[in-house]
């Protein structure tokens, strides 16, 4: 009788699949995974603490490092906390950027997630296609910050700047070959009969496990449960758009990724309808330069980030810096069932999971 | 044309004899001197492929590739062989030194040993053996102790690990690329490769044997570990797999070795499936490069088009789909023969 021995095998922090920091410690029966152990924190940059040492403006540049990927979203969250802290009322033109930025960001990180997903299976051209339309909105994002990675567009009361001209017809032919966009990646990432083989059936999440978990965004649609906060709790002006929830059945890592693609046209449906309404008018409104929070007030906000659910609790301290900054990070709470779903999977396994659960580091290590 | 290599090597050995050096030790210089060609070919070779892939690559992904060294960017590899001559050898304390030092050696030396059955074109062998196939295949499948070797000298799991299922792929993928092979032997009545090509001046056998070039096809990408089977390497699982100690001009032995490979490999479809050195117009020794190149071509694209199939699936497909396709080929091949036979062709 051959005897065997269960191994560790460490993954990461410095490996080419786990998009950042992240270190997963693997034990291993020979390639059938026992159980993964998720180590975090290895790009904690104590973003919290330094919030209560920087004034509320100050801080929207270090927002937009939580989630790098999706570089409105986390900001439009924070400036969105500070708005109810202080009860200022946003301008209704800077509404409709928000939402469009918001929307195109959503657009990019998944754009990443899809690329990401093909290049840790193996197919590089794959990533190349997506971040070929992804550079289509960091140059957008170019046009109205000057930034295209960290904008820090979002502003207390409004955004920082008026759309410029050359942005209409950006986003509009964008929109437009969204479409075509999608086919491409649905012939050459969803439709492939490898990718499918390795992503049917593998990682399966279950509702209930879900939402004892308190996975949230994406991950959770694709478990069949239609929870979106932009539906459920809608925030700004979501609840003036038509759009759709896309759900998954099974929660594996296939519907991860079809949910993706097909939150991708929806968010391109909020675009077109939002340009349709846009009023002219200002983009930030009469905001003191000066935004002190009122001493023990306590404010909890939350948006539909491109991960999930992601939350600002703030605390006012009655001077120019907030008491206590709090960030619910969508990552760090999906990457919890990263061990659940690989156990009894195969190593490669792990690395389809990792990618289809689509964690950013910055934003769960904070 | 057709003869100018085999030409000169006429008019050195007729040198050599006139220098009143004995017939024998002619031959053997001669011998020598074909095999520092073919090494010569082969490393220059590899140059001109890494270029052709990044291209290939650059073309399908919608970038350029290389393009600042030399027109083209045909230079950037030789740029890049000079960093990896230059590189520090790193070997890992822990490392059985003598296995880890030896096994890229060991890995290029059996790659170029393929070389030796290849008709290069028309009598242009260098040893033309009557058992060629069954050498080729045999030398083939010595490369997975190199790469176990490899794996096991380095001392790392992600290495063993790489190691493993190298074995494991090489092991199944030998059985039905013998298997898609035998077809051919028995309608060519010849394990020797010239003989093969002779035997296809009528027909090529990729029109004889579609069945069984689609499962060499398949079984050949697997032992060179290329993508979308390249598990041994899997850079997104394994960060290099078996090579993930290697550096600077050992680890380049390994990356020379695979593109050799990948080139006898190619060379030895378009030998027993394109006709090899058989068509019209041009030297056959350009016919068998421009065949080979285009064999070589298909292999790119597959690489970057697909995903990396799991490992298991790797297996199961081996064992459930192509082994009983390449015997099921073989059942009617050899029907075949017997009904034309009967049928006095």
């Amino acid at each position: 009788m051959i005897k065997t021995d269960l191994y560790t095998i460490n993954i990461g922090p410095q490996h080419p699949s786990t998009h950042g920091g992240l270190h997963v410690e693997a034990v291993m029966d020979g390639e059938i995974v026992r159980d993964a152990i998720v180590h975090l924190g290895y790009v904690h940059r104590s973003v919290e603490k330094i919030a209560e040492a920087r004034t509320y403006t100050q801080f929207i540049p270090y927002a937009s490092r939580l989630d790098y990927l999706a570089t409105h979203l986390p900001t439009l969250g924070y400036v969105q906390a500070v708005e109810k802290l202080m009860g200022v009322e946003v301008v209704e033109r800077a509404q409709y950027i928000r939402v469009i930025m918001a929307e195109l960001s959503r657009i990019a990180s998944h754009l990443v997630f899809v690329g990401s997903l093909a290049i840790d299976l193996g197919a590089t051209t794959g990533l190349i296609y997506c971040f070929r339309d992804r550079e289509r909105i960091l140059d957008m994002f170019e046009m109205t910050s000057g930034q295209r990675l960290l904008a820090s567009y979002m502003r207390v009361g409004g955004v920082s700047a008026d759309l410029p001209e050359e942005f209409f017809p950006a986003v509009q032919s964008f929109i437009k070959d969204m479409p075509g966009m999608i086919d491409e990646y649905n012939g050459l990432i969803t439709g492939n009969e490898i990718l499918q083989a390795r992503c049917k059936g593998i990682g399966v999440l279950n509702p209930d496990v879900a939402l004892a978990y308190g996975v949230t965004g994406p991950n959770l649609r694709a478990s069949g449960i239609a929870y979106d906060v932009r539906k459920a709790d809608p925030y700004g002006i979501y609840e003036r758009f038509d759009f759709e929830i896309p759900v998954g059945e099974h929660g594996d890592c296939m519907d991860r990724l079809v949910v993706r693609i097909k939150e991708i046209e929806q968010s391109g449906n909020i675009i077109r309808q939002a340009l349709e309404q846009m009023p002219e008018g200002e983009v930030r409104g009469k905001v003191s330069k000066v935004l002190k929070g009122e001493k023990g007030k306590e404010v909890y906000h939350r948006i539909e980030s491109s991960k999930g659910e992601l939350g600002f609790y703030l605390i006012g301290n009655g001077t120019e810096n907030p008491y206590r900054v709090h960030v619910r990070a969508p990552s760090f709470v999906n990457l919890m069932v990263l061990p659940l779903i690989s156990r009894g999977g195969k190593l490669q396994d792990i690395i389809a999971n990792i990618a289809t659960l689509d964690p950013v580091l910055g934003e769960s290590d904070r | 044309m057709e003869n100018l290599i085999l030409n000169i090597a006429h008019i050195l050995t007729s040198w050599l004899v006139s220098l009143g050096i004995p017939a024998l030790w002619a031959d053997l210089i001669l011998l020598i001197l074909q095999w520092t060609c073919i090494v010569m070919i082969i490393t220059l070779n590899v140059l001109v492929l890494i270029w052709l892939e990044r291209k290939v690559s650059g073309f399908m992904q919608l970038r350029l590739g290389p393009n600042r060294l030399g027109p083209f960017g045909c230079f950037q590899t030789i740029a890049d062989t000079l960093k990896l001559l230059t590189k520090e050898d790193i070997i890992p304390a822990k490392a059985d030194k003598l296995i880890f030092m030896t096994a890229p050696m060991f890995f290029i030396i059996v790659a170029v040993l393929l070389y030796a059955v290849i008709p290069m074109g028309k009598d242009m062998t260098v040893v033309d053996l009557n058992v060629g196939l069954f050498y080729f295949i045999s030398v083939g499948s010595l490369s997975t102790i190199c790469i176990l070797m490899a794996g096991w000298g380095s001392n790392n799991k992600w290495s063993l690990l790489g190691a493993m299922r190298s074995v494991a792929q090489m092991v199944s993928y030998e059985i039905p690329l013998a298997f898609s092979l035998l077809g051919i032997v028995m309608i060519a009545g010849s394990l020797n490769l010239s003989d093969i090509v002779a035997a296809q001046h009528k027909l090529w056998f990729i029109i004889m044997q579609p069945v069984a070039f689609v499962t060499y096809f398949i079984a050949a990408t697997a032992e060179l570990n290329r993508g979308p089977f390249d598990m041994p390497e899997a850079e997104q699982e394994l960060t290099a797999g078996a090579y993930t100690e290697y550096t600077g001009m050992r680890w380049a032995l390994f990356f020379l070795a695979e593109y050799t490979n990948l080139v006898a490999v190619s060379a030895l479809a378009s030998t027993l499936f394109l006709g090899g050195w058989l068509g019209p117009w041009l030297p056959s020794w350009i016919w068998i490069i421009i065949k080979t190149y285009l064999v070589m071509l298909v292999f790119m694209w597959l690489k970057w088009t697909f995903p990396r199939i799991r490992m298991d699936h790797l297996m199961s497909f081996s064992w459930k789909i192509l082994i009983p396709v390449s015997l099921v080929n073989i059942i009617i091949t050899g029907g075949g023969i017997l009904f034309f036979k009967g049928m006095g062709w």
